[in-house]
Order: structure tokens, then C-alpha cells, then sequence
């Protein structure tokens, strides 16, 4: 799957979680979930069930704290779908 | 004040319902597969467009929690009637006692399911909201920004009317201008199986929900088990007049005690001497003469303990027959909320106060002969009845042999 096919299924994910939408709508590889998407630390955790889910992952603790914005964690799940 | 009851969500809605004696005692066939003796009980309806009223998408995701629902429900709808804003900013005069019992078994439940599976990981973010005791007044406190004291109290089935009194002193005491209080209980199998395995509850009325719960009557075959929340801003008279708020009525104050599980007291039955006490003490604490209480919200809960209620309140009061003050009981509308008793039973008593009127006993035609000793057969309305109401004595006990009893008062502006 290509990078930019992901980060538009990543996007429909965290589109609940978001508190700021104009960020939101000019997503971008480098948009920080907290900081540019104001997403509260706590639902962290539910994107990262989330993504599970959409994408039949599994998703380690180590993995889990890179996913702090979009590259870092369409790099994560690129990953897990080669090594499916 | 808001309400969301199993005879009716909604302040109109529920002043409605228990004006016209409206049951909200259904049969739940999961009950009846589980296999419980008593298959009915009362869950209040909660519409879809109420729950994106109160609540965000996000927050109704993975939402199990029923106490939660009821008491958000509740508490940002007392908090709306009461006209009061919601801003960006703090709001440090006012604060939140939101009690329960237990909260969100349905989500401890899934939780408990995960855990055992080695799913932990995927427990997702709002397990410890929904199932700590806390979680009902942390959750208001983030929708309406309280910065006062915000926290749960526990006392079982006097949860709500302990909160009421809690709250009220802490205005007295004037640490806070303004205090949202009340109480809330999850629905189901999980938190009303304790009490069908006690064999307190009604088994012969599987068929016919809407005769089950019968305080007063001498047909009282135990409670029926119910769920819901209430909730009641209280304010400084100072704050309110400042404001122009609509007073509904005075909160003269009242007592909190437990009878230590002596005497004939236990931790399911009540010590009389503490009871009697317990009303003794809001009556002598209030100023107000037993004779100027014009209406009894009792307890009642359609037990064997009912005639032992009318007796304490008799003595207690000093009162009986012709002399006893009008008694009504709401678990006769909508069975036994547990924790969420005390606060719908209190949102119902400021109702007929401010409103002027006493709703019927329902289900009660032959009242219990121990009970007719000390109360005139009148003064057990089965008919709404219309009058002005001056005084208003409102009690709950709890298991664990807790009282809670609180005096009301019509509010006069002049």
C-alpha cells in the first residue's frame, strides 16, 4: 500500500479525536496529533486500537510512541503490512 | 434540576408522569434467561438525539457506562434549567457531589472479558473514566469547567440525599457560592443480581411489572430494582437573587448519621433509635416544629420495613392518625433506584413543593394494618392532589445502616 493511500485512511481514523479542524484539513505528513491536532494524550491510545482494527496490525509499546504525528505512523503500519 | 428517571427523562416530562401516577416498571426478558427470581425493574429511556444533546460523538464512543449516561443526562440538564452558563473560563464558586454506587459494571464487565483474554492493551482510553466512582462528577466537572470541590460520595441507597446535605454545607460554610448535586445508578443484571441472590425482591410479579412495587400496601413483596439519576443545583440565596435565578425552593438543612449497626440494626436494616434521631435532629437543626411538616417523602421501599418507617416517623415526629402529615413514596412510580434514589426522589419532592402538589401512591389500595395504626388512611393520597405545601421532610437509609433526612421549604420571594 502505497504511503499516501494510508495516511488517507489514517486520516478518516483520527478524524474523530481532533480538536483543531482547520489543521485537520490541511493535513499533512508532518502534522503533529498533539500539538497541530490538539487530539488529548489519552485517545492516543484508542487511534492506535483503531489502526489495529483498519488495518489487521499489531501495534508493540515501542512502535506506539513514535506514532506522535502522520509520517512517523504511516511508517509504523507500512511497516507492519511488509512484515504481515 | 434534571432528571432522568425510568417513568420519564426530563424535568416536564417526569412532572408529568408522576402527576398522572406513571409506572416505569417494565419486564426485561434478560432478566428472565439469566434466570433472576424478580424479572422486571426500571430503566429509564434515553433517546438518541438526548445523547447527542449531552454528549460528543467522541465521548459516546465505547460508551457502557448507563450510570454515567443517566447522571450526565441529568446533571447538565439541572445545569441548563438553572440558567447557568458554560464557558472557556473556571468557574471556582461552583462545584460538583455526584454520587453512585457502583459505576459502569457493563464496562468493568467488558474489561474484566479483555483482561482475562490477555487483551488488556486494547482496554482503550476511558475504562478507568467509566468504571471509577468518580467518574460521574469528573465528567461533569470537565462539561461545565467546575473549579470548586467536585467529587462522589458512596453511602448506598442515601447516596443522593447525603449529596443534597454535603452540598448544602459547603455553601453554609460558604466555601462555595453554588454546589450541582445528586446521584446515579447503572441499570442490569450486574448491579440488581446482589439483590435478587438476597431474595428481597418481588418474584410474583413477572407478569404484571406495573403492580410490583407496592410501598405502603400490605401486599409489599420487596423492592423492584431501578436505575436513573438526579440532579439539583443549589445556590446562596445572595447568588441566586444576585442573578435573578429561578428558586424553586429552600434547603433548611437536616442531618446525616448511621445507627452502627447496633440495636435491631444491621447491614441491611435499620437501627430505629438512629433513624429517629436522624429526623429529630433535621427537625430540631432547621427550627421547624413537627406539626409545620405538611408532606413525608419517605424511604418506603415496598419492604416488610415499611411499617417500621411509619412507626419511626411517628415517633420521631411525635406525631399520629389525624395529626400525621401527608406520606408519599415515588419507588411506588419507578421502583428502587438504589444509589439515584435519593436525588430523583428529592428532584420529585422540590417539585410538589414549588409546584403545589402531592403525587399518588400507586399500587397501594389495602394499606399495611401496622401502618394504618399510625397514619389516617387519608393522608395516604391514591389521587394527585392539589395543595399548598409549606414544610417538606425528605429521608433515605442505606444499607450499611446510614440515614440521611433533609427539610425543604416553600420559597417565598417577598
Amino acid at each position: 500500500m502505497t504511503s499516501e493511500a494510508i495516511q488517507a485512511r489514517l486520516k478518516q481514523i483520527v478524524k474523530p479525536y481532533v480538536n483543531n479542524q482547520q489543521n485537520f484539513e490541511n493535513l499533512t505528513s508532518e502534522s503533529n496529533f498533539i500539538n497541530d491536532l490538539e487530539i488529548n494524550s489519552a485517545n492516543l491510545v484508542d487511534i492506535v486500537l483503531d489502526v489495529e482494527d483498519e488495518f489487521d496490525i499489531r501495534i508493540e509499546n515501542d512502535d506506539m510512541e513514535k506514532m506522535m504525528d502522520v509520517e512517523a505512523t504511516v511508517g509504523v503500519i507500512q511497516k507492519k503490512l511488509t512484515t504481515k | 434540576m434534571g432528571v432522568v428517571a425510568p417513568n420519564a427523562t426530563g424535568l416536564s416530562q417526569f412532572e408529568e408522569a408522576i402527576k398522572s401516577g406513571k409506572s416505569g416498571i417494565e419486564f426485561h426478558k434478560e432478566l428472565e434467561e439469566l434466570k433472576f427470581s424478580c424479572q422486571i425493574g426500571g430503566v429509564p429511556k434515553v433517546s438518541q438525539d438526548l445523547m447527542d444533546h449531552y454528549f460528543t460523538a467522541l465521548e459516546q464512543r465505547g460508551l457502557l457506562a448507563t450510570g454515567l449516561i443517566y447522571g450526565g443526562i441529568a446533571g447538565q440538564e439541572a445545569w441548563e434549567d438553572a440558567q447557568l452558563e458554560i464557558s472557556d473560563q473556571l468557574d471556582t464558586d461552583s462545584g460538583i457531589i455526584f454520587g453512585t454506587g457502583v459505576l459502569g459494571v457493563e464496562k468493568l464487565r467488558e474489561a474484566f472479558n479483555k483482561i482475562d483474554a490477555k487483551q488488556v492493551r486494547r482496554l482503550g482510553s476511558t475504562s478507568v473514566l467509566q468504571t471509577m466512582a468518580s467518574g460521574i462528577s469528573a465528567f461533569l466537572g470537565g462539561k461545565l469547567g467546575c473549579g470548586n470541590q467536585v467529587t462522589s460520595n458512596s453511602s448506598a441507597c442515601s447516596t443522593g440525599t447525603e449529596a443534597l446535605l454535603m452540598g448544602y454545607e459547603r455553601i453554609h460554610y460558604g466555601k462555595a457560592k453554588r454546589m450541582l448535586v445528586g446521584s446515579c445508578s447503572d441499570s442490569g443484571p450486574y448491579v440488581w443480581g446482589g439483590f435478587d441472590a438476597l431474595r428481597i425482591l418481588p418474584h410474583q410479579y413477572n407478569d404484571r411489572p406495573e403492580s410490583a412495587s407496592q410501598p405502603l400496601s400490605a401486599g409489599a413483596a420487596g423492592f423492584v430494582p431501578s436505575s436513573g439519576a438526579g440532579a439539583l443545583v443549589l445556590e446562596s440565596l445572595e447568588s441566586a437573587l444576585v442573578r435573578d435565578a429561578n428558586i424553586y425552593a429552600e434547603v433548611l438543612g437536616g442531618h446525616l448519621n448511621s445507627g452502627g449497626q447496633r440495636e435491631q440494626g444491621s447491614m441491611t436494616a435499620p437501627n430505629s433509635t438512629a433513624v429517629i434521631s436522624c429526623i429529630s435532629e433535621a427537625l430540631k437543626q432547621t427550627g421547624v416544629n413537627s406539626e409545620e411538616i405538611d408532606l413525608i417523602n419517605g424511604h418506603l421501599t415496598a419492604t416488610a420495613m415499611d411499617a417500621t418507617e411509619i412507626e419511626n416517623w411517628s415517633k420521631a415526629l411525635g406525631l399520629e392518625r389525624e395529626d400525621f402529615p401527608y406520606i408519599n413514596s415515588l419507588k411506588s412510580h419507578v421502583g428502587h433506584a438504589l444509589a439515584a434514589a435519593g436525588s430523583i426522589e428529592l428532584v420529585s419532592s422540590v417539585l410538589q413543593i414549588s409546584r403545589g402538589f402531592i403525587f399518588p401512591n400507586l399500587n397501594c389500595e389495602t394499606i399495611h394494618p401496622e401502618i394504618l395504626k399510625h397514619v389516617r388512611e387519608d393522608k395516604i393520597p391514591r389521587e394527585v392532589l392539589r395543595t399548598k405545601l409549606n414544610f417538606l421532610a425528605k429521608a433515605s437509609f442505606g444499607f450499611g445502616d446510614v440515614n440521611a433526612c433533609v427539610i425543604l421549604k416553600s420559597y417565598n420571594d417577598e
